[in-house]
C-alpha cells in the first residue's frame, strides 16, 4: 500500500491504494470521479484518457502511486459550473457521439490536440491524432467536425481576450 | 496484475541499489511493461520508477553531437526543435510511435532495454550507429541489440542516455500494422561519414538487424533508383498472422526505397 496524493481537477485529494491499482481505478472507485471510462483496459481505445500534468495520458495504463505528486484534469474538470467548455459544446452541437461510452476520452484527446495544436487544425491532423481513441458508433465523422469547430471556436476566444488584454 | 512494490527512485545510483530487491524491474514510461503486468505476462515484485529523474531527461545537441537521456518521451523527442534541425528522421520516426497518448509517457530509453522485435527506436538507433550508455559504460548499438527482447544490459545496468552524431541524410519509414501501430516492417536509412547504414525492425526473427543487401546497393550510390529490382532474401524473416516472411522482404525493399526517397528530398 501507498499513500496517493494528487491535485485533481483543482482539488487535492489523497488516500492509500494497492501499487498496483490503476490510475484509472483510483480515480473511478476512490474519488467516485466514473466520467473516465475502462473501455479495452489494453490501452488502445483510449476511453479512459485524462490529463497528467498537462498531458493526455491512457490512465488503464499508469499506476495511480506513479501519478502521485502529479496536477490531473479529468472529463469532470472541464465545464465551468453549468458552462460547458467548448469542446463539450462542439460535441452537443455537432453531436459527436452517439452511445456516448468513449466520449470522456474524445474529448479528453481533443482539448489535449487543440492545445498542442495552437496553429489551427486540418481534418487529416484531427484524423491522424484520434488515432489512439476508438469509437464504435459515429463513424468519427461528427467527432472530427465537433473537434475542427471546437479548435475554431477556441482561437477566436483567445484572440479575443488578447483584444481585450490589448 | 499480481501484487508489485513501487519504489521511485531518487537518483541513478538509487534505482541500481533498489534493483537489488527481489526480482525487480525498472519502469520508465510504462507502455510496454504495464500492460505486460496486466495479462501477467511480467510479474516483477518491485518496480523501480526512473522516469521522473531529470538528469535522464531532455535533447542535448551540441554541433552534429545528439544525446537523448534515456526518460525522454517520444512526444519530447518527436516535438524537439534543436534535434529537428539536425536529424529530422529521428524527430519524425518518434512522432510515429504508438498514438499521441503513448507518446506522451513511452520513453527511449524503455523503448531500447525492451527491444520488442517490432519498435521503432532500436533501427534508428543501429542506423544512426549510435552509442548507448548505462550507469557503468557505453555500447555500441552493433552490440546493444542482441535478440527479441534480448539485449547487451547485464543485471541492474541502467541505460541512461543515447549518442550519435547527426548523420548527412537519414530517413525511417514504416508499414504498420493497422491496429496495433507497431511496424510490420520499418526500415531506417542513414549516410553519414562512416557511409551508409539500413536497419530494419518488425521483420527479423532475432529482432532488429542492418540489411545487407539495401547496404550493399546504396553504398554505391544512395539514391532510390539504386534499389530498383532489390531482391531481399526472406531466410531469417518472421512469419505470422500479420505477414509471411517473403511479404516481409518484399517490404524491406519498399520502405527501403521510400526511406531514400524521404531522405534525399
Amino acid at each position: 500500500m501507498s499513500d496517493v496524493s494528487l491535485t485533481v481537477n483543482g482539488k487535492r485529494v489523497s488516500g492509500s491504494a494497492e501499487d498496483r491499482t490503476l490510475l484509472v481505478h483510483f480515480l473511478r472507485e476512490h474519488l467516485g470521479l466514473t466520467g473516465t471510462h475502462v473501455g479495452c483496459d489494453t490501452s488502445q481505445c483510449g476511453a479512459c484518457v485524462v490529463h497528467v500534468d498537462g498531458r493526455a495520458v491512457k490512465s488503464c495504463t499508469m499506476l495511480a502511486v506513479q501519478a502521485s505528486g502529479s496536477t490531473i484534469v479529468t472529463i469532470e474538470g472541464l465545464a465551468d459550473g453549468a458552462e460547458l467548455h467548448p469542446v463539450q459544446a462542439a460535441f452537443k452541437e455537432h453531436h459527436g457521439l452517439q452511445c456516448g461510452f468513449c466520449t470522456p476520452g474524445m474529448i479528453m484527446t481533443a482539448t489535449d490536440m487543440i492545445a498542442r495544436h495552437p496553429e489551427g487544425l486540418d481534418e487529416a491532423t484531427v484524423r491522424a491524432e484520434l488515432e489512439g481513441n476508438i469509437c464504435r458508433c459515429t463513424g468519427y465523422h461528427n467527432i472530427v467536425k465537433a473537434i475542427l469547430a471546437a479548435s475554431e471556436t477556441m482561437a477566436k476566444g483567445a484572440k479575443g481576450k488578447a483584444k481585450q488584454a490589448a | 496484475m499480481y501484487s508489485v512494490n513501487y519504489h521511485r527512485a531518487s537518483s541513478v545510483a538509487d534505482a541500481a541499489k533498489l534493483l537489488k530487491n527481489g526480482d525487480a524491474k525498472l519502469l520508465s514510461g510504462g507502455m510496454t511493461l504495464i500492460p505486460a503486468m496486466k495479462t501477467r505476462l511480467a510479474a516483477p515484485s518491485d518496480l523501480v520508477d526512473v522516469s521522473r529523474l531529470k538528469d535522464l531527461q531532455g535533447v542535448k545537441v551540441s554541433g552534429k553531437t545528439v544525446t537523448i537521456g534515456a526518460a525522454t518521451t517520444h512526444y519530447d523527442v518527436s516535438t524537439d526543435e534543436k534535434l529537428k534541425k539536425v536529424c529530422p528522421a529521428l524527430a519524425h520516426m518518434a512522432s510515429l510511435i504508438g498514438d499521441p497518448a503513448v507518446r506522451h509517457k513511452g520513453t527511449i530509453g524503455g523503448s531500447i532495454a525492451n527491444n520488442d522485435p517490432a519498435a521503432d527506436y532500436p533501427a534508428a538507433l543501429l542506423a544512426l550507429g549510435a552509442t548507448i550508455i548505462t550507469n557503468k559504460r557505453e555500447i555500441a548499438a552493433d552490440k546493444f541489440f542482441k535478440g527479441l527482447f534480448e539485449t547487451a544490459l547485464k543485471e541492474g545496468e541502467i541505460v541512461t542516455a543515447v549518442s550519435f552524431t547527426a548523420p548527412a541524410k537519414a530517413a525511417y519509414q514504416k508499414f504498420r500494422n493497422p491496429a496495433s501501430r507497431y511496424a510490420i516492417v520499418g526500415v531506417f536509412v542513414s549516410k553519414g561519414k562512416d557511409g551508409v547504414r539500413a536497419a530494419v525492425t518488425g521483420a527479423g526473427e532475432d529482432g532488429v538487424f542492418r540489411s545487407n543487401e539495401v547496404e550493399a546497393a546504396l553504398a554505391k550510390s544512395f539514391d532510390a533508383a539504386a534499389l530498383d529490382g532489390l531482391k531481399v532474401p526472406a531466410k531469417g524473416l518472421m512469419s505470422d498472422l500479420h505477414a509471411s516472411a517473403e511479404y516481409r522482404a518484399n517490404l524491406i525493399a519498399v520502405m527501403a526505397k521510400r526511406a531514400v526517397a524521404a531522405a534525399n528530398a
